[in-house]
């Protein structure tokens, strides 16, 4: 069991091999949700339950799937996980649940979760999956919250609702809250990340 | 017949899967780095929409809402997983008739169908439309094809930039993916004048 490097497994995802900004993978559903910072966390939180629990499951049951079928078993896994997620939400955060509308149910089709399955957990013992689902999960949401926290703090002026630049007579930039502007904070993301890690940047 | 214009262009321009719901980013951000094979995926992914949205509308029309099936019955909480498998059905079934009855097409849309199973905007699709209560078969029609000729358009406008940007001088940083995202923004802004249109 102590064959693998544990803090590796958990820290590699969350920066240098971030599943947002280095592997593209899972941008789908997440950019919509950011603009709030609520939303994104509860968001980021949810891929994060959703990826480290189902990357633990599926490893569990790696010895045990025929290969032709793995995809379907992966995909049944991950909705279980998910409708798991909505019924809670549903239950306990209504309000949240609305505003996030069907960006919950399109996790199941994030390729973060099918990702990392096929890729690590169907390969590896359930402790090292679960870590590795965990790491990408908090990634994920690190990028999400870097997002949201500009996005709200110069589309409204608030962080979590709670006002922060208004009262200094700041005017909010309406443009900050439509959809693209989370496209292009991203780019700028990832301009950063790259400009410090060389190594990243594509020819 | 005009709510069914009006729903057409507006699921085409103001309610666009890619700028206005970063719908099926993954697949849209990978394969647009040539017009051919970006055109190839928009047209598989329309087809896919158009059969798997009527269908999911009727299963959740007959199925699963409150007292559908069976009085006193809420199967609404299995939407996520019934429709996931009607997608990866569908698209299996759709893989096996163009290999049949259309080969060349086949070669064509191959290595894309697969892949169109875990596309976002095809189960977002069929979320939207049941979150937006149509009233007829014939209403997430109109729409599926709207949304996929949306996603369509963006994809090979997208393709047709990154082709004439391999010759431009970008940052080093910003190469490849970070300019990509820029890109789609600014053209995701240019998709908000149609924002005020009213049929």
């Amino acid at each position: 069991m102590k064959n693998f490097d544990f803090k590796e497994t958990f820290l590699n995802p969350i920066f240098k091999g971030n599943p947002i900004s280095v592997l593209v993978l899972g941008i789908c559903s997440s950019l919509a949700v950011t603009v709030e910072l609520k939303g994104a966390c509860v968001m980021g939180l949810s891929v994060m339950i959703v990826t480290a629990m189902s990357s633990l499951i599926c490893s569990l049951l790696r010895n045990t799937i025929p290969n032709r079928i793995r995809i379907i078993v992966q995909l049944v896994v991950v909705a279980l996980m998910v409708i798991l997620v909505d019924q809670v939400l549903k239950a306990y955060a209504y309000s949240v649940s609305k505003t996030l509308s069907v960006y919950i149910g399109l996790i199941i089709t994030n390729c973060i979760v099918m990702g990392r399955i096929e890729a690590y957990a169907l390969g590896n013992k359930p402790f090292a999956s679960f870590m590795d689902g965990l790491g990408n999960g908090v990634g994920y949401a690190l990028i999400l919250i870097i997002v949201a926290f500009f996005r709200e703090l110069l589309g409204s002026g608030t962080l979590f609702g709670f006002d922060v630049l208004n009262r200094f007579g700041y005017v909010p930039n309406g443009l900050m809250i439509l959809p693209p502007m989370a496209l292009i904070l991203l780019g700028c993301i990832i301009w950063v990340q790259r400009s410090i890690q060389k190594d990243l940047q594509e020819k | 017949m005009a709510d069914y214009i009006s729903l057409f262009v507006k699921s085409i321009f103001i309610d666009n899967m890619i700028f206005a719901y970063f719908l099926g980013m993954c697949s849209y951000l990978a394969v647009s780095k040539n017009v051919k094979t970006a055109n190839g995926l928009g047209i598989a992914v329309i087809a896919v929409l158009l059969i798997t949205l009527p269908i999911n509308y009727l299963l959740n029309e007959y199925v699963l809402k409150p007292d559908a099936l069976v009085e006193g019955l809420d199967l609404s909480f299995l939407s996520f997983i019934i429709f996931i498998a009607v997608i990866a059905a569908i698209v299996q079934i759709v893989e096996m008739v163009v290999e049949k009855f259309a080969p060349a097409l086949y070669s064509q849309l191959g290595i894309f169908l697969p892949l169109i199973a875990v596309n976002c905007a095809i189960l977002g699709g069929s979320l939207f439309m049941q979150e937006r209560d149509f009233v007829s078969v014939g209403e997430p029609v109109v729409y599926a094809l709207g949304s996929g000729i949306g996603w369509w358009l963006a994809i090979v406008a997208l393709a047709a930039i990154r082709e004439k940007m391999a010759y431009s001088h970008v940052p080093a940083g910003l190469k490849g993916l970070g300019i990509t995202f820029i890109t789609v923004g600014l053209m995701g802004i240019a998709f908000m004048t149609f924002m005020g249109i009213q049929l």
